[in-house]
């Protein structure tokens, strides 16, 4: 497969159609894997990197979950390509800046992702659309153990998998879940919400990962620590934390239908005729505008069957995707004109909002 | 009194002090306000105390010269990037790594998942390789009977990793 049928083609996250879930957007997990007694990526010597990026390619294409998909250098990405694989959560910014040696297998229907020395020889990554951590989680360990069967791992039996950094020693196992919390952050909880988060020893990062913002109330919760519990045992932790979250969060949606149902009817609304008829909107307005319209679903304001459509233009309303859609590079305010020509189209097919069961 | 208190980053008074709970174990930073303002401790979406506690224990001590003998990595590196130079480096620099993980993780030992055909083919290869030498030690000794013994066993331990047709 080449880079450019993969970015047209359908993936997990823009083809959502299975999407039912209310809060969680997205179920992610990844293993940091290195092999045995070479130098780790950010150590080794450029022609090593090679070497080892060569052999890890080609174990990783072999692997029948990567069947006709994409195995490809970084070096041999054009920046809008990379950026859109960003976008899609695919592959990290860290990735990105790779100068050499570094290496992408993509499966053919996105849903699984080796980076190849990134921080760590192998970053396995596998995720899905909507809470589904059972699932992702059979699948990146058959993929690991497949994986295995071909390279040798650096393992301690002490300190578990051996990785780059310390903080991943042990499961090397970071599973996440892309959240959408609207209610929380218009009723000014997600202060409180982060903090109680931290003290349970999970992370809060924005959309896009560590130091990216929150737009359009996306939030990504994951497991800090990976040595000491086993990976049933942190993923139910960080289970029982996500259901505490997801609890509080359509509480908060109660309570605002409750107390002010006009004023969040407003909200829903003028997001509505906003991308009916703007025809300047930035990523950030973008975002915030749909999760305003994802929430109306939610409440059943708008009709379930659009909600696929909100996931899917979550991403590609994203400076990258906008750029590929109109074929060329294009400055901020030109991707903003495009950008609102695009979400013009989408919600002027859409039936007009019915808030007959949130206003009183 | 939280005035007696010194910064764990630079020893000035320390005004700021966390608390995370991690698997009902209670971990303690106290920071004077330079200190916390720099690490973004008063920034809650992107505070993250392991990486707080990776790096304040790495401050106070003096550099050391431990060194990586398989790699050359040394504790100078380690204390600009936070991260190893190979997977050896956790057997070199143990002495430093055991303080930091227990403030780091909820143990300091793996339970989880264990790759166990790589660890078959790494017992399996020690194996043959001390049958190796073993018959060579035998055949030089004139043991034929033991060396007999060693080649019927080497080839036993050859067949087994052999993959089996249509697997």
């Amino acid at each position: 497969m080449k880079i450019n049928e993969l970015i047209d083609s359908h993936s997990e996250l823009t083809d959502t159609a299975a999407s039912k879930s209310a809060v969680v957007l997205m179920t992610r997990m990844r293993l940091a894997r290195n092999l045995a007694n070479q130098p780790f990526p950010g150590w080794a010597k450029e022609a090593k990197k090679r070497e080892i990026r060569d052999q890890c390619m080609q174990a990783v294409a072999a692997l029948p979950q990567m069947k006709r998909g994409l195995a490809i250098p970084v070096e041999n990405l054009e920046e809008l390509q990379k950026q859109i694989l960003v976008e899609r959560h695919l592959i990290s910014r860290e990735l990105c800046h790779a100068k050499s040696g570094a290496g992408i297998v993509i499966s053919k229907d996105q849903s699984c992702v080796v980076m190849v020395n990134e921080e760590d020889h192998l970053r396995i990554q596998v995720l899905r659309a909507g809470y589904q951590f059972k699932k992702v989680w059979n699948t990146i360990n058959t993929l690991d153990s497949d994986l295995e069967e071909h390279i040798d791992y650096a393992f301690s039996p002490k300190l578990g998998y051996l990785s780059a950094c310390p903080t991943n020693l042990g499961t090397a196992i970071r599973a996440s879940a892309m959240m959408h919390l609207p209610a929380l952050v218009i009723s000014s909880q997600m202060e409180k919400v982060v903090r109680a988060v931290n003290q349970l020893g999970m992370a809060v990062r924005g959309l896009f990962g560590e130091g990216s913002d929150a737009s359009g109330s996306i939030f990504q919760i994951s497991n800090q620590t990976t040595l000491g519990e086993s990976e049933d045992e942190i993923i139910k932790h960080l289970n029982g934390v996500l259901n505490t979250i997801i609890e509080q969060e359509l509480n908060a949606r109660e309570k605002l239908v409750e107390t002010d149902p006009n004023k969040l009817s407003d909200k829903i609304g003028r997001a509505f005729g906003i991308l009916q008829n703007g025809y300047l909107l930035n990523s950030g307005e973008a975002m915030n505008l749909l999760s305003l319209i994802r929430l109306g679903i939610d409440l059943g304001i708008f009709a379930d069957a659009q909600r696929a459509l909100v996931d899917r233009l979550f991403i590609e309303c994203q400076p990258g995707h906008v750029q590929h859609a109109a074929k060329g590079a294009f400055e901020p305010g030109q991707r903003d004109v495009l950008r609102a020509e695009r979400l013009r189209a989408e919600f002027a097919k859409m039936p007009s909002p019915d808030f007959s069961n949130t206003v009183r | 009194m939280a005035n007696s208190l010194k910064c764990d980053l630079c020893s000035k008074p320390a005004t700021v002090h966390l608390t995370q709970i991690v698997n009902s174990k209670i971990h303690k930073v106290d920071l004077c306000e330079a200190c916390a303002q720099a690490k973004g401790v008063t920034d809650p979406s992107g505070f993250s105390l392991a990486d707080l506690l990776l790096k304040a224990s790495l401050n106070p001590e003096p550099a050391g010269d431990i060194r990586c003998e398989s790699c050359g990595f040394t504790q100078q590196d380690f204390k600009k990037t936070g991260r190893f130079g190979c997977p050896s480096c956790y057997d070199y620099f143990s002495s430093m790594l055991e303080p930091m993980l227990d403030t780091m993780h909820k143990g300091v030992t793996h339970t989880g998942k264990v790759p166990k055909r790589a660890l078959e083919r790494k017992s399996l290869y020690e194996r043959l390789t001390q049958l190796e030498s073993d018959l060579d030690l035998a055949i030089k000794a004139e043991r034929y009977e033991d060396a007999a013994r060693y080649r019927d066993e080497i080839h036993q331990v050859r067949q087994s990793t052999e993959p089996k047709p249509g697997a």
